[in-house]
C-alpha cells in the first residue's frame, strides 16, 4: 500500500528561534501588524509503501526519532494518509 | 602517535587540519574518506579529528546526515575503545548529532554566521587538548559559524558541570565569562566539551585556524601540543 505523510518539525516551545524572532520582528517593515509570535520550522513530505497503515506510522515515527528531526531540540508531529 | 582527518561531502578544513597536524605539528596523517567503514592501521593511542566545513550543506541540521556516513559506525566503536576523537566546529555538530557528546548546536541566537576571533578561558584541564594549559587561562581563537549556540537540557547541564566535562567557555580578553562575550548565545558560554570519558572532545572554535606565528597568532597550538604531551605521558 502506498501513503503520504506529511511531517512538521519545530523547535521546542523553550528555545529562542532566531529566525522566527527577527522576521517578527520584521513584519512592521512591511506594513502587516498585530503578529506577535513566530515559530519557524521545516515540514518534510514522503512517500512511502508499507504492508498496512500502522506499519507505515512505524516507519515514519522512526525516521523522525532517527534522523528527521533532533529530540534535543526539536518536536514532530505527521498526519499519514493513503495515496494512489 | 597517528592522526586521521575525516573528510565529508562539504568538509572545508580538512586540509588546514592536515597541515597544521603534519606540517607544523610533524605528525604521521593521513585524510580518511567518509565512505570507509572502518578505521584499518589506527589504535587507542591515535587520534580521528572531524574537521570543520558544511557536511552535506548543512542539509536537515548541521552535521545530521554525515553522523550516518559509514566512517561514523567505525568511529564511535573506536571512540568506545578509548581512541581520541576531536570534533572542530562541523566537526563538533557531527559529534553531538552522533550522540559521542551530549547536547546540540542550535542556530546563532543573532541569527547570523559569525567569523571573528574570540577568546576563550580554559575550564577544565581534564583533557588531553587542556592538560597542558591553565585553568583560567585566556586563548585567542577564531570562531566561523552559524549554528554555535551549545544547548542541552538541565539535567544534561548539571551532569557536564558535576563531571568537569566543560572545557571551553566563551570570555572577554581579561578572561571575564560575561554575556557581552558569548557570541552565539551558547547555554552557560560553553565553547567546548568532553564526553564522560574524556577521549572525545569537541570545540567551536578554530584551533587549526590559529597555530602558526605567520597567521598573527599562535594560541592554537598550545591544544595541539597539549594532545601530544598527554599521549607521549602515557
Amino acid at each position: 500500500m502506498k501513503f503520504k505523510a506529511e511531517i512538521d518539525i519545530m523547535p521546542h516551545k523553550e528555545l529562542l528561534d532566531p529566525q522566527g524572532k527577527t522576521v517578527a520582528n520584521n513584519m512592521e517593515h512591511v506594513h502587516i501588524y498585530g503578529i506577535q509570535d513566530v515559530r519557524i520550522g521545516k515540514h518534510i513530505s514522503m512517500n512511502l509503501e508499507a504492508a498496512s497503515e500502522s506499519e507505515a506510522r512505524e516507519v515514519v515515527e522512526t525516521a523522525c526519532k532517527k534522523i528527521l528531526a533532533n529530540l534535543i531540540m526539536e518536536t514532530y508531529t505527521f498526519e499519514l494518509a493513503a495515496a494512489e | 602517535m597517528k592522526f586521521g582527518v575525516v573528510v565529508f561531502p562539504g568538509s572545508n578544513c580538512d586540509d588546514d587540519m592536515m597541515h597544521v597536524l603534519g606540517t607544523v605539528m610533524e605528525q604521521e596523517t593521513v585524510k580518511l574518506w567518509h565512505k570507509d567503514d572502518r578505521l584499518a592501521g589506527f589504535d587507542t593511542g591515535d587520534c580521528i579529528v572531524l574537521p570543520g566545513g558544511f557536511s552535506y550543506g548543512d542539509y536537515l541540521r548541521s552535521g545530521a546526515i554525515a553522523r550516518f556516513s559509514p566512517i561514523m559506525n567505525a568511529v564511535v566503536e573506536f571512540a568506545g575503545s578509548g581512541g581520541m576523537v576531536w570534533g572542530i566546529c562541523n566537526g563538533f555538530q557531527i559529534l553531538c548529532e552522533s550522540g559521542l557528546l551530549p547536547g546540540v548546536l542550535l542556530p546563532n541566537s543573532g541569527q547570523k554566521f559569525i567569523c571573528k576571533n574570540v577568546h576563550l578561558s580554559v575550564t577544565s584541564t581534564q583533557s588531553p587538548i587542556t592538560a597542558e594549559l591553565k585553568a583560567g587561562q585566556v586563548l585567542k581563537i577564531p570562531i566561523a559559524h552559524a549554528d554555535g549556540r551549545f544547548y542541552a537540557d538541565d539535567q544534561t547541564m548539571a551532569e557536564l558541570r558535576a563531571n568537569d566535562q566543560i572545557l571551553f567557555k566563551y570570555c572577554d580578553e581579561a578572561g571575564a565569562v560575561i554575556d557581552s562575550a558569548n557570541p552565539n548565545g551558547s547555554l552557560d558560554a560553553i565553547a567546548g566539551i568532553c564526553n564522560r570519558q574524556r577521549n572525545v572532545f569537541g570545540m567551536m572554535p578554530h584551533p587549526e585556524r590559529a597555530a602558526e606565528p605567520i597567521l598573527g597568532n599562535a594560541d592554537g597550538r598550545l591544544m595541539f601540543e597539549s594532545l601530544l604531551a598527554s599521549v607521549s605521558a602515557v
